[in-house]
């Protein structure tokens, strides 16, 4: 995934939220109802979850007009309307509250899955089948995502798990491995996980996926791994060079693909300069949201004074400074 | 009423304040003195050693850390250095090279799992091995929160002094450091000190971690080690390349003063030095004291110091409400409480999640803790 903390590089979409787009027409593919909770690697699926390139950059620098007001940050990317949960900066974190969210879809009779997604390192967080066990054991309509890109940050994934077979790791819970970087496989499987997930209960799908850069910025991503092995992985299975090649082969004119490009590098650039813009979010809205009712519970600044802060779910004053 | 800081507060901690500290501080040369020999568990004491103390490098917290893990694994062949990517060297280079040269058996890495790797490290420590584990930013040390606080803390209480895991020492960098956000900046150390049966150490330069971490390892008791993240490449100075030991429970006076005591530990010390040179320029003298071990931390030192100025501000970045601050305001308001010329005063991070763009209004800067040092000093 061409995920980059922080980056004003273009970015590729990686083949994953592609694979996992709101379908209208059968019910088997993903939808909108269906909710999804993911890791810190957030911003691809804030794209397909209601969000622009200009309010995840905007989140990025820190700005009010981001996703989150600017509060929330890079790991923290949320859509109440279309049920994304986020964005959770702690590892594993995602992957038990992944079950509780698949818990209501259940008890309210909802035709809807929760999705979980969780990378190779995270597979190792005691949390994680204690998650599996519940879901398990209440049939819980959960897919469990785990995005294996064969490095939990400088580790890799044979020195830090006894089997990387990561879809046999949910013993008693049904798994799946498939191609990460293919965007059909992808949309595939997902399709069966949607459909065995509400008849039948919890399953793990294991989607085999690489890491060009580092894990984050401080990261050369280097020290663990060659060049080399980078540079094979992004010749012969980078996910859109093959959608490319899929649109050549299927009579796409090459015109038409440059210029899909060119539009999107400018959408990100234009996104890039105007979140560069955005004004940052005010002082006030330190104090917001730690409590529900602030007014039953004082807080208190550096110095020790009370705050009283008032509590704005829908940010007015957004419109105020922006 | 809504706090709206006036803009001379707004300026702040600031990115990678680096306040290099120019001089050499005379070192406190503590021979390494040998552990006491435990029969019941028996952990053995180093057998040789003498100070090397005639050479210095100049090295930063990181290399005075990874400095002290070296000796330690030295002078300590059952000692274990685990966490996770602390085999290439650590995210900070704190364990650079100790891989290669003391084997893979001694220095490895471990899978994504803190409660693992803590629980783990208590089962080693209570068969005799120094366990040095690494949680690689304290921002995760929940998980192992259990294990600490259930297993750790209580292993030499309720197995009435059979075993014990004074081996354990728990490694984990911590606080602000300009873009960490809520994730890569918390100071969770009074969740600790809160926890009778473990020691809790900060320390806030590079001779002061060398020491400390050596004393810790080789301290009987389990040790919480919280390595201020941000002076790992902004503080440096020439620090002994021998072994050495400071004491635990004693704290530093770094400089001393009529008018008012400033405590803090960590990071938070380099605050308080610039904003007592600040205070200077106004005609306010400030005592500073490093507490370096906050459990236990120097009743004596600080009583005593607080004793002659009249007046006491802690500062820490961990929030507020609930800090360790509020635990030294308390014994030191009853102890010296006839001593005090105005209320004592924390100057502290606020009650909210450690924010991100905003990191600079929700720290305890400089400014914020002159502003307090006034206040006290006019009361």
């Amino acid at each position: 995934m061409g995920n980059i903390w922080g980056c004003l590089a273009p970015w590729h979409r990686s083949s994953l939220p592609a694979g996992l787009p709101h379908c209208n027409t059968p019910r088997s593919l993903l939808q909108i109802n269906d909710s999804l909770i993911t890791t810190y690697r957030d911003h691809c699926h804030n794209l397909t979850r209601g969000g622009s390139v200009f309010d995840t950059m905007s989140e990025l620098f820190g700005r009010a007009t981001g996703t989150t007001r600017g509060i929330g940050g890079s790991m923290h990317m949320y859509n109440k309307a279309e049920n994304f949960y986020g964005g959770n900066g702690i590892v594993g974190s995602g992957i038990p509250n992944g079950a509780g969210i698949a818990f209501a879809h259940k008890y309210r009779m909802e035709p809807n899955v929760c999705v979980t997604m969780y990378g190779d390192g995270a597979a190792n967080q005691g949390q994680k089948y204690e998650a599996l066990n519940l879901a398990a054991l209440w049939e819980l309509p959960c897919i469990f995502v785990c995005e294996n890109n064969h490095y939990g940050m400088g580790t890799a994934e044979w020195r830090a798990a006894k089997s990387s077979q990561f879809f046999t790791r949910g013993d008693y819970i049904p798994g799946i491995k498939a191609d990460g970087m293919d965007v059909l496989a992808v949309k595939q499987v997902t399709q069966f996980a949607k459909q065995y997930a509400l008849d039948k209960g919890p399953i793990i799908l294991e989607l085999d996926t690489y890491r060009y850069h580092g894990h984050s910025m401080s990261d050369p991503g280097s020290t663990y791994r060659t060049r080399d092995e980078i540079n094979v992985m992004r010749q012969s299975r980078d996910p859109i060079d093959r959608v490319k090649k899929l649109l050549l082969e299927a009579g796409v004119p090459p015109e038409d693909i440059k210029k899909t490009e060119k539009d999107m590098k400018k959408e990100v650039d234009d996104a890039i300069a105007e979140a560069k813009k955005a004004p940052e979010p005010p002082l006030t809205w330190m104090w917001r949201n730690v409590y529900a009712n602030p007014a039953s519970c004082t807080l208190r600044d550096v110095g020790g004074r009370y705050v009283t802060p008032v509590h704005d779910s829908h940010y007015k004053d957004l419109q105020q400074i922006a | 009423m809504i706090l709206q800081p006036s803009s001379r507060l707004s300026i702040g901690f600031g990115i990678g304040l680096a306040l290099r500290r120019q001089h050499s501080r005379p070192a406190e040369h503590v021979a390494l003195q040998a552990s006491r020999h435990d029969e019941a568990t028996n952990i053995s004491a180093p057998a040789k050693h003498s100070p090397q103390n005639s050479r210095v490098a100049h090295m930063n917290m990181a290399n005075a850390v990874h400095s002290a893990l070296e000796a330690a694994m030295e002078l300590e062949p059952k000692s274990c250095v685990f966490g996770e990517d602390v085999a290439f060297g650590g995210v900070f280079r704190c364990t650079v090279g100790l891989q290669s040269r003391f084997g893979k058996n001694r220095c490895f890495n471990t899978p994504l799992s803190e409660q693992g790797i803590v629980g783990f490290g208590i089962g080693l420590a209570a068969m005799g091995w120094k366990a040095i584990c690494e949680i690689q930013f304290a921002d995760y040390i929940y998980p192992a929160f259990d294990q600490m606080v259930n297993e750790a803390a209580k292993y030499r209480y309720r197995s009435g002094g059979m075993y014990n895991v004074g081996g354990l020492t728990l490694r984990a960098p911590y606080g602000a450091v300009g873009h960490g956000g809520a994730y890569h900046s918390q100071s969770p150390e009074s969740f600790f000190c809160h926890v009778p049966g473990l020691k809790v150490v900060i320390p806030s330069s590079p001779m002061e971690a060398k020491g400390l971490l050596l004393a810790s390892i080789f301290e009987p008791d389990p040790v919480v080690f919280f390595e201020p993240k941000m002076m790992y490449r902004t503080s440096a100075e020439d620090v002994p390349t021998g072994s050495f030991t400071i004491p635990l429970g004693k704290a530093r006076v770094i400089s001393t003063g009529q008018d008012i005591t400033l405590v803090g530990w960590g990071q938070q010390v380099v605050v308080l030095m610039e904003a007592a040179k600040l205070a200077k320029q106004e005609g306010v003298s400030c005592e500073i004291i490093d507490l370096r071990t906050l459990q236990p931390w120097d009743r004596e030192t600080v009583i005593a110091s607080v004793e002659k100025t009249g007046r006491l501000l802690v500062s820490h970045e961990a929030p507020l409400t609930g800090g360790f601050g509020a635990e030294l305001v308390a014994e030191v308001t009853k102890k010296a409480f006839t001593s005090l010329l105005s209320p004592p005063v924390r100057v502290c991070g606020m009650d909210t999640p450690f924010p991100l763009v905003l990191e600079s209004i929700y720290l305890p800067s400089a400014l914020r803790v002159l502003e307090a040092i006034k206040s006290s000093v006019l009361y």
